[in-house]
């Protein structure tokens, strides 16, 4: 019997997760082909905040890898929109031409932003926030610095302003009432949450009523937007506009199809639309009379189709109230419920402007219909559980304002919150998780920690507001066992991992050791042997060309570029491009030898010659003799680039099948210089006899007759390790494109000292594969990055020594031995 | 020779040690690092770890302490001493710092003095 062919439109947050409910429920009885506008795999869209103000990146909100659907046999056409919906024949069509046909359907096209058709609405370089190109939009923008206006202070807007600050754009945000998010908070709430947007540098105008957006002359070039005027005449100016007035539900292709449709698609109790083989799910799905903006009613929609798929005729969609937070870092903002006055309600209101808290509960019949809590939001979960449940809260109402923890006359204890929750509150409203699912799979499947939870239970895995109370009742359940720094923090200097620190060197822009040692609150005056080099990388990592690097935080072989012995001299190993040499660099090598005395010269592993026991202060004299001879510092000491070993190839060899000498001197030459988390070794081998050692390099190509296999994640010191297959290419342009975007990569996402092999096992090989071999654009982008930084890295250091610099490094700062003997 | 009149060997200017850096000053009878902190101080010891004879001054510098090049051993500029779980010592000597320049004690050398024929 063939499956039955189910299609889904739009590969949004709702469908995902119903795809993945009805895989559980009945695997394999479906083929399942998704096509989807944006080009993209499914992600989490809650998240694209974060991915703005640089706290996250895109491959970090991924929900559904690409090897999701492979391996769940999913058809995913990416970049196809859907035009058509044919219910006679039962096919869709995408405007690529791609026709598909269907047993089951279901349309979830999400929401369109609303754009307000004043003059110059369609003007270039007004945005609005809806998906990661948006967020692309305005990143460009930023790096260019300048003004943007944000039209529309609800939550997107705020966050979307919040965002655009952290990346350096001189913002304004225009709200139409007179005060901010005025369907969440009251007046007095309005203006605590107003401040707090202003001490963060955003401008925020209120009665903002926007007449026209103004582009620049048409006769210097496509026009742009560079001012918004106000109804009143003020004129603003601005190199972006973003309106995030809000959404409306994508319902064009299903009322083309002639299923009913409201506002949003009209859906039964069992999300089907009017035909009964089409579902309709999400932000463009109606039931009831409402039509919904927040993931948690759109994932219990998808729970219901799911079921139904599954051949569940009997759940239905009963949505429940919702509850919502600013996602904006250092503004807690929590409102849940129905907080509109009306004269049968009564309020609660709790303000503490000295601490900037203020919290109000509307309630009706001694029940609470809504709760907002500002700057101290630590009882969200308890009011919003009392919410879904209705509870009659006469016997708590005097203290109920003060939380859970007054509510049994309990002292206050910070757990006390989760601990009074009973086990149906839910803990993460994007995901659905109650606290006795988490607590359960705590127990059962013996979790210790955030990650593991939220691996093993989705809490807190979406926009991670809730990661306090999770944690909370990790802690209830494990008590002292609960090791919150699961995270290794870097050293004793601080709490934060590695991870942590690169992430909020980027979010805040921190541009030196000390800026991020007093950001990060250091808890030593100038950090340890293991911190400041890993700091130091970072920062020259993050900001090529402008970070200046710091010496004296460099171990000493990067600080005097030799490597130290046992003895205290060093060793001095020159660069011999991909293991080739000459008779001059030898006889140049011989004469240094001989004029500095020095011990021993030894063919090093890595294909190039050592010299070894050569005395502190004579090193800059044995670096101006190589350098005469045309050497550079091979770099033997560094976290950068050491060898590229290579064999023969077809230079010589009798099997070689290209020229991997050359592509080994082509790499080597390229990215020399460039300092890496670890050190990072290559080879190239001319055929699989792999001569060069290939496969157990932190990069290694095998060449073949129909071009280049790209090895990585190999090892052969201190664990042995064969390499992974990163993917094949058919030109060394391309091999050479794919092992910089490799590295750059692991620059960008390596922990310091962690070694291409580590850092592969623990964001995955397939996550690597994907970003620097499938996904081309991408690629692109860490090439051109890794290249713009090589502009500052491709100076020879021991050139510039012997000019110079740094002399104070081999000389001694007085010689009273000397001194002595003169006097 | 003036090293004996006035108990103080003038070494040079605090500038020529950089900040969390080290200088060497070579004795007739080794060599002693100098360092100076993130926050101006200057201390001088010996320049061999107590561990193996790494040279601390090539080591680096944080709050008071350098960590040995060598094999990471911690050691107090201030008390000689390896810090956490390692045991060891080296010698320190007095040093001063007046109108940015660097005074070492002539007690440091002092054993040396007149055994010139070392170099
Ligand atoms: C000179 C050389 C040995 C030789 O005489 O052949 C050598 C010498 C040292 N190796 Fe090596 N390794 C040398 C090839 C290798 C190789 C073979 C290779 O590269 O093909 C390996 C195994 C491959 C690998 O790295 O996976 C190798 C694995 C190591 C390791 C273990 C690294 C690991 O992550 O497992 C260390 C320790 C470390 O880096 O922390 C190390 C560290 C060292 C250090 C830097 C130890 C130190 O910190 O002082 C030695 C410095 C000697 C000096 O002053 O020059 N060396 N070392 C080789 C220099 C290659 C070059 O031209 O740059
Ligand atoms: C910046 C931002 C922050 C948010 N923060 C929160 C939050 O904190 N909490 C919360 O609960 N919610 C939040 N939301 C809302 C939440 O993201 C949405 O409710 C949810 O993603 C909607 O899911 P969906 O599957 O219905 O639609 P979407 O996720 O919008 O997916 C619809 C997809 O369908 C595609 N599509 C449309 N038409 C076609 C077609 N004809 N053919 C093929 N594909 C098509 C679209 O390209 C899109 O990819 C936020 C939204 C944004 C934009
Ligand atoms: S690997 Fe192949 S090409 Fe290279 S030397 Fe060996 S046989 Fe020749
Ligand atoms: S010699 Fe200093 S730690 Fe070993």
């Amino acid at each position: 019997m063939s499956r039955e062919k189910l299609v889904v439109i739009g590969n949004g947050m709702a469908p995902g997760r119903a795809l993945e409910r009805l895989f559980e429920l009945a695997p394999g009885r479906y083929d399942v082909t998704i096509f989807n506008a944006e080009p993209r795999v499914n992600y989490d869209r809650i998240m694209l905040s974060p991915v703005l103000s640089g706290e996250k990146t895109y491959d970090d909100i991924v929900i559904h890898g690409d090897g999701w659907y492979v391996a769940n046999g999913v058809t995913l056409y990416k970049g196809h929109k859907v035009v058509e919906i044919d219910r006679a024949a039962r096919t869709v069509t995408s405007a690529e031409g791609v026709t598909a046909s269907f047993d089951k359907l279901i349309i979830a096209t999400g929401s369109l932003p609303i754009v307000i058709p004043v003059p110059g609405h369609d003007l270039a370089g007004v945005l609005t926030y809806r998906d990661l190109d948006d967020v692309h939009a305005m990143l460009l923008a930023a790096r260019r610095g300048g003004r943007a206006v944000v039209i529309g202070g609800g939550l997107l807007g705020l966050e979307a302003a919040a965002g655009l600050r952290e990346q350096g754009m001189d913002v304004t945000v225009l709200h139409l009432m007179p005060t901010l998010m005025e369907r969440q908070l009251d007046t007095a709430a309005g203006h605590l949450l107003q401040k707090a947007v202003e001490a963060r540098g955003i401008r925020v105008i209120t009665r903002a009523n926007t007449k026209a957006l103004h582009g620049s002359d048409v006769r210097i070039g496509p026009a742009h937007v560079e001012a918004v005027e106000l109804e009143d005449g003020t004129k603003l100016p601005a190199d972006i506009v973003v309106m995030a007035v809000g959404i409306r539900p994508n319902a064009a292709i299903a009322k083309a199809a002639g299923l009913t449709v409201n506002r949003g698609i009209v859906v039964d109790a069992g999300m089907a639309t009017s035909d009964p083989d089409i579902f309709a799910l999400g932000e463009c799905a109606e039931a009831g009379g409402q039509v919904f903006g927040l993931v948690a009613p759109l994932y219990e929609m998808a729970g219901v189709v799911a079921s139904r798929l599954a051949g569940d005729a009997s759940t239905v969609f009963n949505p429940s109230v919702t509850a919502t937070k600013l996602k904006v870092t250092g503004i807690n903002l929590f409102s849940a419920g129905d907080f509109a006055d009306a004269k049968d309600r009564e309020e609660i209101v709790l303000r503490d402007a000295a601490r900037s808290v203020y919290k109000r509960l509307v309630l009706k019949n001694d029940r609470i219909l809504g709760a907002v809590l500002y700057g101290d939001t630590a009882d969200g979960a308890w009011f919003f559980d009392m919410i879904r449940k209705g509870a009659d809260i006469s016997e708590l109402r005097e203290t109920l304002i003060f939380g859970p923890a007054y509510a049994g006359g309990n002292a206050a204890d910070p757990t006390a919150a989760v601990a009074a929750l009973p086990d149906e509150a839910e803990i993460c409203g994007c995901n659905g998780v109650c606290k006795g699912r988490i607590t359960g799979a705590i127990t059962t499947l013996g979790l210790k920690s955030l990650d593991e939870v939220r691996a093993q239970t989705k809490a807190s895995a979406s926009c991670g507001s809730c990661t306090p109370l999770v944690e909370q009742l990790i802690k209830l359940q494990l008590g002292d066992a609960y090791n919150p720094a699961a995270v290794q923090p870097m050293c004793p200097c601080t709490a934060h991992g590695h991870d942590e620190v690169r992430r909020l060197i980027v979010a805040k822009s921190l541009k030196s050791i000390p800026a991020v040692m007093q950001a990060l609150e250091w808890r030593t005056s100038s950090g340890c042997a293991k911190c400041r080099p890993a700091l130091n990388y970072y920062l020259i990592a993050t900001w090529p060309g402008e970070y200046v690097d710091d010496n004296q935080s460099r171990f000493i072989n990067e600080r005097v570029h030799a490597n130290i012995q046992k003895d205290g001299t060093y060793s001095v190993v020159p660069r011999m491009w991909g293991g080739m040499t000459s008779s001059s660099e030898l006889r140049a090598i011989a004469d240094i030898v001989d004029k500095f005395a020095i011990p021993a010269v030894k063919v090093t592993g890595g294909q190039r010659i050592d010299m070894l026991g050569v005395r502190k202060e004579d090193l800059p004299a044995v670096w101006a003799d190589l350098g005469k001879a045309g050497m550079v510092s091979g770099a033997a000491y560094a976290k950068g680039l050491r060898t590229v070993k290579t064999c023969v190839g077809t230079d010589w060899c009798r099997f070689g099948t290209q020229d991997s000498t050359g592509l080994g001197v082509r790499i080597e030459k390229f990215m020399w210089g460039s300092w890496t988390p670890a050190k990072v070794k290559m080879a190239v081998s001319g055929c699989p006899r792999n001569c060069a050692e290939a496969t157990c390099k932190d990069v290694g190509v095998i060449c073949v007759e129909s071009g280049y296999d790209i090895h990585f994640a190999g090892a052969a010191g201190l664990d042995i390790k064969g390499t992974e297959v990163l993917g094949h290419v058919t030109t060394e342009d391309e091999a050479i494109v794919v092992i910089a975007a490799l590295v750059q990569l692991y620059r960008e996402q390596g922990r310091y000292l962690e070694r291409i092999y580590k850092w592969a096992k623990r964001v995955g090989i397939d996550t690597v594969r994907k970003q620097v071999l499938d996904d081309l654009e991408r690629r692109q982008a860490l090439f051109d990055r890794f290249v713009y930084s090589q502009k500052f890295s491709q100076t020879d250091p021991w050139a510039e020594r012997v000019a110079g610099r740094d002399a104070h490094e081999f000389r001694p700062m007085k010689d009273l031995a000397r001194a002595e003997a003169a006097e | 020779m003036t090293i004996m009149d006035t108990g103080w060997i003038d070494i040079g200017a605090l500038d020529d040690v950089p900040r969390q850096g080290a200088r060497i000053v070579r004795t007739p009878s080794g060599c002693i690092a100098v360092f100076r902190t993130a926050d101006d101080r200057v201390f001088a010891i010996d320049d061999r770890c107590p561990h193996k004879g790494g040279p601390l001054s090539q080591g680096i510098v944080h709050g008071a302490s350098v960590t040995c090049p060598l094999h990471n051993w911690v050691i107090s500029l201030e008390s000689g001493t390896a810090e956490g779980a390692d045991e060891g010592s080296v010698a320190c000597f007095r040093v001063k710092v007046e109108d940015g320049r660097i005074h070492l004690a002539a007690s440091a050398i002092a054993f040396a003095v007149g055994d010139t024929s070392a170099t």
